[in-house]
């Protein structure tokens, strides 16, 4: 069972669909049914929009504790903001997220020189810092699709496990034991995302 | 090295189908936009955008059922556009499968609905649409498919979309649509220095040279084009060849 932590925000939908597209025999549920994630094999953690508003709206349903929970022992996912949210704190709205991953979230600056607009929309190549399971079938360099206007940084380097260049370069995905988290959208990567998706799936720790 | 440019196919339904002349040689039905999406992403198309031209508010339903069946199995970007009004609009347009919504006239009727639009969903999530047509020696908004100036300057009011929270503007020259001249670059130029957000350009491709001059002219971070792949004059690899051929990075 695969359960896709809804908290109201975002386009969870895609996320199903793509779930159910890959592995229609698999079930899996979009639920914030804090009994139901507890039970779920494996977690996938997303989210859009601003930090302060996720966690508000992940506080209000009670689903924080279990978040990390999951993030302890389970297969864990995080897209998007479901990575932001998993660092110490975040410039945006000046919140903390859960601290599992040491580092800071910060802003993009545009720049007008080099043609940098923000958010960083569309797709953007992935260059992988090491092997990952999750990486099984997709080659470095390969592109994702990106939308955000905040990043990682001061991340460890022993978890970065992806990085982008947008301007600069900056950590898109991290790992460490069940957890893996990417800032790009394999919902919205065609091809390769859902063979990134096809990995979690069978992903074993 | 950065983000990829864009190529976006802009398919128009109406009555719940694919309408205006998309003339594969392979598809068998060409009005199936399940079809027709299958199509746009294996050529390679990095967004897919559905304009909603059905005249009849009775008929609207069928636009989330065709969401839906192209949400269900095609995974790339979705922008859906046309007749969005309010937040219960875009909120049933997210829940069939679209990324992003397309907002035009409700934001010229009501401006702080990009505001409060793009609070509630995320900025990601609203694309604002500015039809713009060269009046003297401004460019002034239109509305109604260029019959109705707004006496709106069009890139001021890019700056003010911008500023509300739009995630990104498509920018269409009314003077180009249809022509097949190529974008009106200097419109696009224009408003690309003006804002820190992505743009899309839009109306007017005719040729492969147009969607590179739309990037490194107008300085688009995408482009738009309907007749040019629906007749199947181009692919969309042969126009992404062709633009990574011209020096633009893109993802092939």
């Amino acid at each position: 069972m695969i359960a896709i932590i809804d908290y109201g925000i975002g386009n969870l939908k895609s996320v199903h669909n793509a779930v159910r597209y890959i592995a229609p025999k698999i079930p899996s549920a979009v639920s914030s049914d804090p009994d139901f994630i507890k039970k779920a094999d494996k977690v996938i953690f997303p989210g859009q929009g601003a930090m302060p508003d996720c966690i508000k709206e992940l506080d209000k349903r009670g689903l924080r504790d279990v978040v990390i929970e999951s993030a302890k022992k389970k297969p864990f996912l995080g897209i998007c903001l479901g990575l932001q949210l998993l660092f110490e704190k975040s410039e945006e709205g000046d919140v903390e997220g859960f601290g599992i991953f040491e580092g800071k979230i910060k802003k993009f600056q545009p720049s007008k020189q080099e043609r940098i607009k923000i958010p960083h929309m569309g797709w953007n190549k992935v260059q992988q810092s090491k092997n990952h399971p999750m990486w099984n079938n997709i080659n470095s360099g390969s592109s994702f699709y990106f939308v955000h206007s905040f990043y990682a940084s001061d991340v460890k380097k022993e978890y970065v496990t992806g990085t982008t260049n947008h301007g600069e370069e900056f950590t898109c995905a991290i790992a460490k034991e069940n957890i893996f988290a990417a800032q790009f959208h394999p919902e919205k990567s065609s091809e390769l995302g859902l063979q990134l998706l096809d990995n979690f799936i069978s992903w074993k720790i | 090295m950065t983000v990829a440019k864009r190529i976006i196919p802009c398919l128009d339904v109406n009555d719940g189908r694919v309408v205006k002349g998309i003339n594969f040689v392979e598809l068998k039905d060409a009005g199936d936009p399940v079809e027709i999406a299958k199509t746009y992403n294996e050529q390679g198309a990095d967004e897919l955008t559905f304009l909603d031209i059905t005249a009849s508010s009775d008929n609207r339903g069928l636009l989330f059922d065709i969401i839906e069946k192209v949400a269900n199995q095609i995974f790339i970007p979705l922008t859906v556009g046309g007749g969005v009004r309010n937040c219960d609009d875009i909120r049933n347009l997210l829940n069939s499968g679209a990324d992003k919504v397309g907002i035009n006239t409700s934001a010229i009727l009501n401006p702080n609905f990009v505001s409060e639009s793009s609070g509630r969903f995320g900025s990601q999530a609203i694309v604002v649409a500015i039809d713009a047509k060269k009046v003297d020696d401004h460019y002034e908004v239109f509305t109604h498919g260029g019959r109705n100036a707004t006496g709106i300057n069009a890139i001021e009011w890019a700056r003010k979309m911008a500023d509300l929270g739009a995630g990104e503007l498509l920018i269409t020259s009314m003077d180009r649509d249809g022509t097949k001249k190529g974008f009106d670059n200097n419109l696009m130029k224009s408003i690309s220095d003006t804002v820190d957000i992505p743009i899309i350009a839009s109306g007017g491709a005719g040729s492969l040279m147009h969607l590179v001059d739309g990037v490194k002219e107008g300085e688009a971070d995408a482009v738009l084009a309907a007749s040019i792949f629906h007749y199947g004059e181009y692919t969309i690899q042969e126009a992404k060849n062709y633009m990574y051929e011209h020096g633009i990075e893109m993802r092939l």
